[in-house]
């Protein structure tokens, strides 16, 4: 256990430093959601979204949420690299816990993420976001639980393939759908009977409801206890599926 | 005790074209101290076999241990007793040299002020002292295998694998690594399995060599018994005896894999 924590640790500095030399990195993820805030947000703000409540608090989740979603969906790619150049190898011959080898990176995506997350939420607040500061800091666990879970599961996926190439498609056939089917730019409400219920089926669903319901103010809803539940089940089937394809020899 | 013994190791690959049989059940074992070259044409099963010995890929056949820990049942201490130099190295090319010793130390569990140490020592082995804060993809191409040679010396490994070390490096550096193999030898009682196309090197720098072909041991001892065995005389070159042994020359046409 200790030597897990002191692992981590360890590889999570390592990749953290990485990031930190990389401004580029560091202000790129932002700039997608900052587009949709700045030239989508607008459009939206005279919209009747949520009764008694204005439009941002419904927009800033969704944006938090792709924000996620694409952030760690491809968090994998950079490992595709690192195994083409021998340092997933060079890794794998030492001591070193096979877990740590993936929670150290996780946990530098979950790092940059939340920090992305903040510069997002002074950027809205700054358009006109007014929203409880509890909710908000719910929105921004919510949004941790999910890139923990799918850079988890990036990562599991980027060691199984040989190259790039065969991981975008893949990732792509994931998180479009996701984006779609989850309400993430509109809440699925407007969405006709049909649509509504393929969506049930997406789990990321779940925790766009219930982060709104946070950023609305309202905690102790059914909303809110699906988006826990479905959050803790994604990351606890990440973090096995994660562990299984890290531990395994030659993976 | 052997510190590598090995029995019927085998690994085949499973392909989109059929299985790919690399390694056909290698039998060999190394004395403490023992420097073994490990010969073969490209595509032999070398790499592969190594791969398997470090705990890299899990073998489909046949058991082994390395430093008294059965690689099956205790592949954590093969990993903390042997150390591993891959054929095309494993450093990040965006990142200081002295950061990646460092880094090496602390996966091999040192504690901070002595990953710190032996970072410096080990650049001073295998000069790399002057280059030791440039980026790892700024060194030239003996200076990156030199750094892969420290990157696996860290933790003083009671048992080495190297494969193709000294590939890339100049006659001046080649010495140096032999010199430094030896002495690893002579002052820890390191056992060093080193794979090499240069027969020069082997003759010169191995105790005993394994000559591997299409995933089997082909023929095994010291340099001058495989001369007299399969060259004729002592005085046949490696080179003959070698091409006597596998039916061609060493490293030569890419042998098409053995698919069954
Ligand atoms: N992951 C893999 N999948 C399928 N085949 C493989 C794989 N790795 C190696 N092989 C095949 O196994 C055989 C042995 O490869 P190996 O790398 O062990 O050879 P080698 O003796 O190290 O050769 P070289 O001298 O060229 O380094 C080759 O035919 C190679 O194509
Ligand atoms: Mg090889």
């Amino acid at each position: 256990m200790q030597a897990l924590l002191s692992d981590t640790a360890l590889i999570f500095g390592r990749y953290a430093r990485q990031t930190l030399q990389s401004r580029f990195q560091m202000l790129f993820g932002v700039l997608m959601p900052l587009l949709y805030l700045l030239f989508f947000g607008p459009l939206l703000t005279g919209l009747p979204l949520a009764p008694g409540a204005s439009s941002w608090q419904v927009l800033v989740p969704g944006l938090l949420l792709q924000l996620g979603l694409f952030g760690a969906a491809f968090a994998g790619f950079s490992i595709i690299i690192e195994k083409n150049l021998g340092v997933v190898e060079r890794m794998r011959v030492t001591p070193v816990s096979r877990l740590a080898l993936l929670l150290g990176r996780t946990l530098r995506d979950t790092a940059l993420f939340l920090f992305q997350a903040v510069l997002l939420v002074l950027a809205a607040i700054a358009m006109g976001l007014r929203a409880p500061l509890a909710g908000v800091l719910i929105g921004f666990a919510f949004t941790a639980l999910l890139t923990l879970s799918l850079s988890c599961l990036s990562y599991a996926l980027a060691l199984r393939v040989r190259t790039p190439q065969e991981f975008g498609p893949v990732v792509n056939a994931v998180t479009m759908p996701s984006m779609l089917l989850s309400g993430l730019m509109l809440p699925m409400a407007l969405a006709p009977g049909w649509l509504d219920l393929l969506s049930h089926l997406m789990p990321l669903r779940y925790l766009v409801d219930a982060m709104r319901d946070a950023y609305l103010g309202r905690y102790a809803t059914a909303g809110m206890l699906y988006g826990t539940l479905v959050a803790t089940a994604f990351l606890t089937l990440a973090l096995v599926v994660g562990t299984r394809v890290f531990r395994r020899a030659g993976a | 005790m052997p510190l590598i013994s090995t029995s019927g190791l085998a690994r085949t690959f499973l392909t989109g074209r059929g299985p790919v049989e690399a390694v056909r059940g290698i039998d060999l074992s190394a004395e403490r101290g023992e420097i073994l070259g490990f010969l073969g044409p490209n595509g032999a099963g070398k790499t592969t076999t190594l791969r398997m010995l470090t705990t890299l890929l899990a073998p489909t056949g046949g058991t082994a241990t390395v430093a008294g820990c059965d690689l099956a049942s205790d592949p954590v201490g093969v990993r903390a007793k042997s150390g591993y130099v891959a054929q095309s190295g494993g450093v990040d090319p965006g990142i200081p040299v002295r950061e990646e010793l460092l880094t090496q130390g602390r996966l091999y569990r040192l504690p901070k002020a002595e990953a710190a140490a032996r970072a410096e020592e080990l650049a001073h082995d295998l000069g790399l002292s002057a280059v030791l804060d440039r980026p790892c993809g700024a060194l030239s191409g003996g200076q990156r295998r030199r750094l892969d040679i420290a990157m696996g010396l860290t933790h003083r490994p009671e048992v080495l694998f190297l494969d193709e070390p000294t590939t890339g490096l100049d006659p001046g550096s080649r010495a140096d690594l032999w010199e430094l193999v030896r002495r690893l030898r002579d002052e820890h009682g390191t056992t060093v399995l080193l794979t090499t196309h240069y027969l020069d090197e082997a003759d010169a720098l191995c105790d005993r060599i394994v000559v591997i072909d299409r995933g089997t041991v082909a023929a095994e001892g010291t340099s001058s018994a495989l001369k007299l065995r399969y060259g004729g005389s002592l005085d046949a070159g490696l080179q003959e005896t070698f091409l006597a042994i596998t039916g061609r020359g060493p490293a030569s046409s890419d042998t098409a894999p053995v698919a069954v």
